[in-house]
């Protein structure tokens, strides 16, 4: 009987954020009588959450390190300017627009990347300096008023979808058949660790909770997917974010670059007593803060097909919540990219809740304000009853 | 006349796996000068901190009697409210509030909150007065040097109406002079009714201010002098501190010494902060292959400072001299460079500078050697399962799995995983500070084989440890280091604790 409590009390710790997302979906669920979950609305919650879901596993890797990017909303806003004044100003065409912005966001990473590792200033205060800089000269570039429209490619970014090949009525086929691929992926990874585990000879759970993991994945991916399909089927955003997911999380968990990330944030002295270069890891994870920003500009100004100076004023803070909510440590060392996607999904699906069910922005903000204080407390107390 | 202020009765205090102290008695009079003396490591401090209230009531056995009350204190707070204070090793100031501040810090002569400057100024300026220093209560603690600031510390304790003083190592920073000065101060105060108790390892120092001398050892009172009565001598205390019985404390191993391997040469360095201060001067040092070397001194010898400048000059400012690996000038100015040359450094301190305590055996173990363990920048995560399995196998690390996390295991085992770390990292020459610190005795042993291994397998040992016995028992050659120089080089057999004792005080003769 012990044991079964450790166990729980173990697994409610390392799944105590899907348990999170899952309890608010079905609270909204239930109060917006099903609107919540209905076709149209997954794909509106992945459109509009596109840009925080970008940010926060950027964000992660810097919250990693044990500091916050406050700059990140003025960078989202002043890629958003840019773009905006290549294509509508200069004329300039979709893809030269879109690998300059790139190249733009890992200048202003490197920017702020010499500040904090080189000179020594403590990142808080260059990415405010960031922050006021970069949001000031997007209204520089904008004069103050919105630029729009975008060319039709760079707007299907956001609001495009994936044709569908198979020419279906009804369901989008190559959605489901996407879902279908995906689930078996999930399935076969959590069946090759249980054999990696094996072969180490390490204790691990019984097949039952393995299994039921394998439902549960299978329930989720198989909803979303069937949503997606009954609707427009994959928006392009959501293959976007996919690549991202599947690249940063490869990085943070099985690179040599993720673990030197890891090992600067859990104990900095004794990462640089092991030869890791801590400034230079530094520069690279702020270069790479800048770069994902600029994508989450791209995504979000296409999605608004326009480019307007006030674009993502707050977005930093939803960003570093995210992280928090998705179980990354203040003191850095700890946390997943998985954590910053189901993050920012537990803030959007409150925002979207809220949203159907009307409730002002005013009271939002309140409300998100009170959840990631409240999943931050909770984090800190399962962690020192373990102790 | 004279009568027991303070009383310690029967104190033990057992940390987890290590007695730290069993049974010990002390008493401090009205109107005396104790000294505590001991090596390293004896007990001393952990007595003290039972005294203050560090280790509050309940977390040892025993009695504390105050003018005859017993006394339970639970925090600072409340010895200090009796008249105990205690003055750290590492001051407790703060360098950038003024002389008075600090005084009066936490103390504040305040009504309703609002702080009377006017006479929190004038009565800094009468306790300044009385400790004999000459400074403006308004001039900030980084601008005045470290034997101002141990009077500042004594006058600190004196506004809180102290009783019993309790000074840990207070003139291990202090050049001669203002040894002399805080000493002189000691035996003033005593005259006001002031005791002290002296922690100190300057035994001409004690054997001047003090009436009695306790000699800790191992967590025991070996013995209580009476100035007086006893006859009392430097080399009488040493053998009081040391005298132990040594066999088979120490795994047996003969030694298999090849050529030399890793030279250091004319070694400079200065401390990062005050860079006037000269941290290593003039430094040589050679070890051979097979050879464990030992560099013994104590506290603040700068035995430490000196193996972090040598690994990648990770400590210290305006570093000169030079570093030869089987004869060839190497680069070792950053630490990467210094794992590439196979050079390995085992910190003093493995909670800081040795594990990142959050994450799990397998992540530290590889931490200094990630390209062994993965191809093209991508970890091979079978290959480090594999490694982290290995050592703990080899050093039986004692562990529920290689995915515990580090925070969780004992010193011991801590231990093993940094030094498991560090062979991993496949280096030539291996610097291990301290690596017995803080753990238990069977696991130091255990350590011990583990360094007896990696000599057996060529590799050239630096053992920098400040418990003698162990230096002497596992070493073939032993350097002296005191003040930043080597002031002796002893081999096996020449060497013993009163020689490198004395080697320490000769050093500290010629230097003032």
């Amino acid at each position: 009987m012990e044991q079964v409590q450790k166990l729980i009390k173990q697994n409610l710790k390392q799944y105590a954020m899907f348990v999170a997302l899952f309890v608010i979906i079905v609270f909204f669920q239930i109060t917006t009588k099903g609107i919540l979950l209905q076709p149209q609305n997954v794909t509106n919650l992945i459109l509009q959450n596109s840009y925080v879901l970008v940010l926060s596993m950027g964000m992660m890797f810097v919250i990693i390190t044990g500091y916050v990017d406050l700059s990140v909303g003025s960078v989202v806003a002043i890629i958003g300017a840019i773009a905006g004044y290549m294509t509508v100003q200069l004329k300039i065409s979709a893809i030269p627009t879109i690998l300059t912005v790139l190249v733009a966001g890992v200048l202003i990473g490197m920017f702020h990347g010499v500040f904090i590792a080189y000179v020594r200033i403590p990142p808080f205060i260059v990415t405010l300096a960031g922050m006021l800089l970069f949001r000031g000269l997007t209204m520089v570039i904008l004069n103050g008023r919105t630029m729009a429209p975008f060319p039709k490619l760079y707007e299907n970014i956001s609001n495009g979808y994936i044709p569908d090949f198979f020419g279906g009525s009804g369901l989008n086929i190559l959605t489901l058949v996407v879902t279908a691929v995906l689930i078996l992926l999930v399935a076969f990874g959590i069946i090759q660790k249980r054999a990696q585990l094996k072969k180490y000879d390490i204790k691990q759970t019984g097949w039952a909770f393995d299994i039921a993991k394998i439902v549960i994945a299978a329930l989720l991916i198989g909803f979303v997917g069937y949503s997606l399909s009954a609707y427009k089927g994959v928006p392009n955003v959501l293959i976007l974010i996919g690549l991202l997911f599947v690249i940063y999380n490869f990085v943070a968990e099985r690179t040599v670059l993720g673990r030197r990330v890891y090992a600067i944030g859990g104990n900095e002295k004794a990462a640089r007593l092991s030869g890791i270069k801590t400034r230079w890891m530094m520069f690279l994870v702020f270069v790479n803060m800048g770069f994902m920003a600029a994508i989450a500009g791209i995504v979000f100004s296409a999605r608004l097909n326009a480019a307007t100076p006030k674009a993502g004023n707050g977005f930093e803070l939803d960003a570093i919540a995210a992280c928090f909510i998705g179980g990354a440590s203040a003191s850095g060392g700890v946390g997943t990219v998985m954590g910053a996607i189901i993050g920012a999904l537990v803030m959007g699906v409150i925002n979207n809740g809220m949203s159907i069910l009307g409730i002002g922005i005013d009271w939002q903000q309140a409300i998100k304000g009170l959840v990631l204080l409240g999943a931050v407390a909770f984090d800190v107390l399962t962690k020192q009853q373990s102790d | 006349m004279s009568k027991t202020v303070l009383e310690m009765k029967n104190i033990t205090k057992t940390f987890p796996g290590v007695k730290a102290l069993s049974d010990v008695s002390f008493e401090i009079k009205n109107d005396e000068i104790h000294a505590l003396v001991g090596e390293n490591g004896a007990g001393k401090s952990t007595l003290m901190k039972v005294l203050s209230g560090v280790y509050p009531h309940g977390t040892y056995e025993g009695q504390i009697l105050y003018e005859n009350v017993e006394c339970q204190f639970r925090d600072i707070k409340q010895s200090e409210e009796k008249g105990i204070v205690i003055i750290h090793q590492e001051l407790a100031l703060v360098p950038y509030l003024s002389i008075a501040e600090n005084i009066f810090l936490g103390n504040e002569t305040a009504r309703g909150g609002i702080i009377n400057w006017n006479t929190t100024i004038a009565k800094t300026r009468q306790l300044l007065k009385t400790v004999g220093l000459e400074e403006n209560p308004n001039t900030l603690i980084k601008d005045i040097g470290v034997g101002k600031q141990q009077l500042v510390e004594i006058a600190k304790a004196l506004s809180k109406d102290v009783k019993v003083l309790i000074l840990d190592e207070p003139t291990a920073a202090l050049n001669e002079t203002d040894s002399d000065n805080l000493l002189k101060l000691l035996l003033e105060l005593r005259k006001q009714g002031i005791s002290s108790v002296l922690i100190s390892h300057k035994l001409n120092e004690v054997v001047k201010v003090a009436n009695v001398i306790t000699i800790i050892r191992d967590g025991a009172v070996i013995e209580t002098l009476d100035v007086q009565k006893d006859d009392i001598s430097e080399d009488r205390i040493i053998r009081g501190m040391v005298g132990r019985d040594m066999t088979h404390r120490f795994p047996a191993r003969t030694p298999k010494i090849g050529e030399v391997i890793f030279e250091v040469s004319d070694w400079t360095a200065y401390h990062p902060l005050n860079e006037e201060r000269k941290i290593s001067d003039k430094v040589h040092l050679k070890v051979r292959a097979g050879e464990i070397v030992g560099i013994a001194g104590l506290m603040g010898a700068g035995r430490t400072e000196l193996a972090m400048g040598v690994f990648g000059h990770s400590y210290g400012k305006r570093i000169t001299g030079k570093v030869f690996k089987n004869g060839q000038a190497i680069d070792t100015s950053s630490v990467d460079k210094a794992i590439k040359h196979g050079i390995a450094y085992v910190s003093e301190d493995r909670k800081n500078y040795g594990l990142v305590l959050a994450n799990d055996i397998k992540f530290n173990v590889t931490l200094a050697n990630l390209d062994d363990v993965s191809k093209g920048g991508v970890l091979d995560d079978n290959k480090e399962i594999s490694v982290a399995h290995e050592y703990c196998k080899r050093f039986s690390i004692k562990t529920p799995g290689i995915f515990q996390k580090t925070v969780n295991l004992s010193g011991g085992n801590q231990q093993k995983v940094v030094l498991s770390k560090w062979i991993f990292s496949q280096p030539d020459v291996l610097i291990l500070d301290e690596p017995t610190r803080g753990i238990d005795v069977g696991a130091k042993y255990e350590i011990y084989g583990i360094i007896n291994e990696l000599a057996a397998a060529g590799k050239a040992v630096i053992f920098i440890s400040s418990e003698m016995p162990e230096i002497l028992g596992m070493c073939d050659r032993i350097y002296v280091m005191d003040e930043g120089r080597m002031c002796a080089e002893l081999n096996r057999e020449e060497a013993s604790q009163e020689i490198i004792m004395k080697a320490i005080l000769n050093s500290r003769g010629r230097a003032s």
